[in-house]
């Protein structure tokens, strides 16, 4: 009887914990967004103001501004497009690896992984050249391949340790009825793993679109996404909060809402299948 | 026959990775040897170790190294540390744990850009910031984070960012901890610092790993943060080796100081990833 009262005394507490330690971690967001709705003089006053009446003025004005509609285009474009062609180069790479391994399979892994390591920042200035010789500046084109290069090792991992985990009996099963290994891909292992293509595809979605580095740097306003877009308004301009505010927003509301919708499989796809 | 169709099946990506790796890190090479400034084009002769000796004994040099270290270090040991603790003490059920869960994956997905805009202009404002509210309203001297304690208010931005991973990985990971284990622990008389010292950290062995490799990858490159909010400064007191070979390459034009710069953070990168694959290779089963 004692031991139940105090396990329920010790559930509540953990819970008040947890909920005390999100709303910190979360505030940040959740002031951001609430200073959207704020007029500028709202959003410096001190104290800082919770009770106000909400305007809509400061998402026209970036709109205005920025063309948020022009940059969350390019995001998308940039984001989906290279997450796509990343996962059509990795399947037949993972698929590979996974069911036919040699000797050289962790090594070529790992190299895969070493190529991460590379700092972008010790390799950009041949890519600005190269992307300046071949008209890719400032291009979509020139992001995708940057994004898919950046991402494909991630992707090659994640997928390896998801069809390394499926049955061997199907795949044997579907040999003896004489499939190629072009048909167990297709019409095999891809159906079996389709929870975990996604999972992989989502996560490489995510980074694309928070991307900076390769954005601010090689893109200007033609193909400039929404993280170069943020970046524009860090400058003295940019002390209007309200707007400031707003165009976060904006920016990162597309990104958290479909994070929210799938966190579970992110979490998954994340660990490389380390976390069962 | 066979093996045959498993290389080309894995060509592209190798392929492709080949090239991503050799070309601009050739070319890196290359234009670390010469002259190369952008302000005068023309005069790219052969210089040797030259480029190598301006950047080494450029005054940012061993400030930025050592940032980047530190900033590695500390994010990781935060990250982990705490990732660690709150995902032991939220483990069990409790009112709302979904919505928790959402709340607290979610700075993950603030770009880092916006995360230091946040971060810079209503948190650490000395005079309109939550911060400084909440000093004053404790009747404290609101602090000035980004010009007094700039690499602190990094670390703090890029904690912020990433202890929602950790959190989250280590939280999926001791869902599939045996409970049988644990009560049979508390039956011999186990205390909570016992079970969770000789269960709970060796089951988190694993996620520890992967953290800790997923993240290093990302924090070595740590840019857009400081980028935004403190521009490397003041002085060079937040500056990281990526911030100081981006100042080289595009703020002083001089792509060859900027090249062996780039070289340098190659081969640092490669010694912290040489000991954590070596780390890796033996935990991850491939």
């Amino acid at each position: 009887m004692k031991l139940t009262q105090q396990r329920k005394l010790r559930t509540t507490l953990t819970g008040l914990f947890a909920w005390t330690i999100a709303l910190i971690l979360f505030f940040p967001i959740f002031w951001m967004f609430i200073t959207s709705f704020k007029t500028e003089l709202q959003a410096i006053s001190v104290p800082p103001s919770l009770f106000f009446e909400p305007t809509l003025e400061n998402f026209s004005i970036v709109q205005e501004r920025s063309d948020y509609v022009h940059h969350a285009l390019n995001s998308v474009i940039t984001a989906f497009g290279s997450t796509l062609i990343a996962l059509a180069i990795a399947i037949p790479a993972a698929y590979s690896m996974a069911f036919f391994p040699s000797k050289r399979t962790k090594d070529i892994l790992l190299w895969m992984l070493s190529t991460k390591m590379l700092p972008a920042v010790g390799v950009l200035v041949p890519i600005y050249i190269l992307s300046r010789d071949y008209g890719l500046l400032d291009s979509r084109t020139g992001l995708v391949i940057i994004f898919t290069l950046m991402n494909l090792p991630i992707v090659v991992w994640m997928l390896f340790s998801y069809f390394k985990d499926l049955p061997k009996e199907i795949l044997e099963a579907a040999r003896m009825d004489g499939a190629t290994p072009w048909d167990e891909m297709v019409k095999v292992v891809m159906p079996l793993s389709i929870g975990a293509i996604s999972s992989t595809g989502l996560l490489s979605i995510v980074l694309c679109w928070n991307e900076a580095f390769w954005s601010l740097n090689l893109t200007a306003s033609e193909a400039a996404p929404l993280t170069a877009m943020i970046a524009s308004y860090s400058s003295p301009e940019g002390l209007f909060w309200a707007k400031l505010s707003a165009a976060s927003t904006l920016a990162c509301a597309p990104i958290v809402i479909f994070g929210w919708f799938c966190q579970k499989q992110l979490v998954q796809g994340l660990t490389f299948g380390a976390v069962k | 026959m066979k093996r045959s169709i498993t290389r080309l099946l894995m060509a592209p990506s190798v392929i492709l990775l080949l090239i991503w790796m050799i070309v601009p890190l050739s070319m890196t090479i290359y234009f670390s040897t010469i002259r190369y400034n952008l302000l005068y084009p023309g005069q790219n002769n052969f210089v040797g170790w030259m480029n190598f000796e301006f950047f080494l004994t450029d005054p940012g040099f061993f400030p930025a190294v050592a940032n980047t270290l530190i900033l590695l270090a500390s994010v990781l040991i935060i990250t982990v540390v705490l990732g660690v603790l709150l995902s032991a003490l939220i483990d069990r059920p409790f009112w709302g744990q979904g919505i928790v869960r959402v709340l607290l994956i979610s700075p993950f997905f603030i770009m880092p850009t916006v995360n230091a805009l946040i971060w810079k202009n209503m948190m650490m404002n000395p005079v309109y910031g939550i911060f400084a509210w909440i000093s004053e309203s404790l009747g404290l001297e609101p602090i000035d984070w980004l010009s007094s304690l700039p690499l602190a208010s990094i670390i703090i931005m890029v904690s912020w960012q990433w202890l929602p991973f950790a959190i989250l990985v280590f939280v999926t990971a001791l869902q599939s901890q045996d409970t049988e284990q644990k009560e049979a622990a508390q039956m011999d008389g186990a205390t909570g610092w016992h079970i969770f010292r000789y269960l709970t950290l060796p089951h988190l062995a694993r996620p520890i790993t992967v953290v800790v490799m997923i993240e290093t990858i990302f924090l070595l490159a740590i840019f857009a943060e400081i980028f935004v909010s403190t521009g490397g400064g003041p002085g060079y007191d937040s500056t990281n080796l990526a911030y100081l070979i981006y100042n080289q390459a595009l703020l002083q034009y001089d792509v060859g100081v900027a090249s062996a710069g780039g070289l340098f953070a190659v081969i640092l990168a490669n010694i912290v990833a040489f000991f954590l694959i070596r780390a890796v290779g033996k935990n991850l089963t491939v």
